[in-house]
């Protein structure tokens, strides 16, 4: 245990660098696949095909290349990140670190999408009608029946596409972000001796990360569950 | 008769509203796709001594051999996690104890773990002793056969537990055995209702091969990495290799659907949380 408890100060900053960027790209994320369900849902049919072809391009897209396209490929065509140089007391919001959030945003808000639509997609016809029926409004059918059914029906698929997300940081260690992943690579590089050890107290480092989120999700869950 | 619960079927001035926004969608659709274009053009992107190499048989014999060691990893992974999802998730449905909670743990433990982490710990434990691109072939299928093989247990006992109550009953009731419930009974109906899962299970791990970027980079994502090198074509390299991807994924996924259509009917797509959540979500 002595080069976990050695490493202690770099590896609590290694995981608050994560749950920076998993804060940051979740709400990002929450606000791009808003926008995205809008386009896919919405009456234009331009927006719809695009909405849908931007989703099913980037979902099938390896995250890493997202990364990759902005780490490298992006400045040569003059989209460069290098005007990001934030510090925060001991944190360093450099080009590197907004990329990354780009680049989990970009990619995590399509699965965002994908999972309000399947909650729109889970009300009933029926519901608008009956609404439309006893004599609601537009706007009453919309903020009284359907909206309210579809977003608790997409909580627990969104929470688990940010969840998902929280593991997805973790590329950011590919690409010049000092995070858990990436602190713990240096360290299973430095510590022969003791890589084991290294690996079973990131995993718990993760394993809590997620149990968090886990617990919020799942407690905002039952309090919008439909009974 | 409206098509949608969000909207009603438009009339007349809605539809003209609507055939306003379309143009001015178009509009900026059309200005965002000339910027990029044109920043590609400015950025001398189109020349074509950085796309030669996407036609010269040597290359093209380069990425194809990349892309097939790319689909190579995914394919031993996926069957090493189809070993390890068969066995830990019947294991997870098993009436003792001794061997359900063990199996609750693996699976739980390897589902929270960011796939990336589990082969930087491979790579340098497992097969340290290996020649590098060796050890990262290998660490990449060990860790990606780990977590898809944990994920896999999930859908495998929901597949068992979709399969209707009356099905175990029935054999229970004409003397069968737990075990040949479970394997003449249980399993071969729910393995049907998996295999759409299981493809899209497919997809992650052909995706998340590219992560072992992190120590050597092996398959497709070798070709970003040093085409450009040689050519000075990062951005015609990344939007090829992303092409390649894109592609087998989208084919994958339209063999799950068909799939899903032949095997299961137009019922929903059997949806396993990848963490530990209390109701059933999407793989991702």
């Amino acid at each position: 245990m002595d080069t976990v408890i050695d490493y202690l100060p770099e590896i609590g900053k290694a995981f608050t660098y994560t749950a920076l960027l998993f804060i940051i790209s979740a709400v990002l994320s929450l606000i791009l696949g808003t926008i995205l369900v809008a386009m896919r849902v919405g009456p234009v049919k331009v927006l719809r095909v695009t909405g849908t072809l931007y989703v099913n391009l980037v979902r099938n897209t390896p995250l890493a290349m997202i990364f990759f396209f902005f780490q490298f490929a992006a400045p040569r065509i003059g989209i460069t990140f290098n005007w990001v140089d934030v510090h925060i007391g001991q944190f360093d919001f450099t080009s590197f670190f907004t990329a990354a959030v780009v680049s989990l945003t970009l990619y995590t808000s399509t699965f965002v999408c994908e999972s309000l639509r399947s909650g729109i997609n889970s009300v009933s016809l029926g519901q608008a009608e009956a609404a439309r029926a006893i004599g609601l409004p537009f706007g009453g059918v919309m903020s009284q029946i359907v909206l309210p059914q579809a977003f608790r029906a997409s909580v627990p698929p969104t929470a688990s596409a940010l969840i998902a997300m929280l593991k997805n940081t973790s590329v950011a260690a590919v690409f010049g972000v000092i995070e858990a992943t990436s602190q713990m690579k240096s360290m299973t590089n430095d510590n022969a001796d003791a890589r084991l050890e290294i690996f079973i107290a990131f995993s718990i480092g993760y394993i809590v990360l997620v149990e968090v989120v886990s617990l919020i999700a799942g407690s905002m869950e039952r309090r919008w569950r439909i009974a | 008769m409206p098509a949608s619960v969000l909207f009603d079927a438009p009339g007349p001035k809605t539809r003209a509203r609507h055939r306003l926004y379309t143009v001015l969608a178009v509009l900026v659709l059309v200005a965002l796709a000339a910027i990029v274009l044109w920043r590609l053009y400015d950025a001398d992107q189109f020349a074509y001594e950085k796309w030669e190499p996407f036609l010269t048989p040597f290359y093209i014999q380069a990425i194809g051999e990349a892309w097939w060691q790319t689909l190579s990893m995914a394919g031993l992974a996926v069957l090493g996690a189809l070993v390890i999802g068969f066995v830990f998730g019947v294991g997870k449905l098993s009436d003792r104890a001794w061997v359900r909670w063990p199996c609750w743990l693996f699976v739980e433990f390897f589902r929270a773990l960011p796939v990336i982490m589990l082969m930087v710990f491979c790579f340098y434990t497992v097969f340290g002793d290996l020649p590098i691109s060796a050890a990262a072939y290998w660490a990449a299928v060990l860790a990606l056969s780990l977590y898809n093989g944990a994920v896999l247990a999930e859908i495998c006992r929901a597949g068992v537990l979709a399969v209707p109550k009356g099905q175990s009953e029935a054999a229970y009731a004409i003397g069968m055995r737990k075990t040949q419930t479970m394997n003449l009974i249980l399993l071969p109906q729910a393995v049907r209702i998996m295999i759409p899962a299981i493809i899209s299970q497919c997809v992650v791990a052909l995706k998340d091969t590219s992560l072992i970027l992190i120590v050597v980079p092996v398959g497709l994502t070798k070709i970003p990495k040093q085409l450009p090198q040689e050519f000075q074509n990062v951005v015609p390299t990344v939007i090829v290799i992303t092409a390649l991807y894109v592609i087998t994924n989208l084919i994958l996924t339209w063999i799950a659907n068909y799939l899903q259509k032949k095997l299961v009917g137009e019922k929903k797509v059997l949806q396993v949380a990848t963490t530990t959540m209390p109701t059933g979500a999407t793989t991702l």
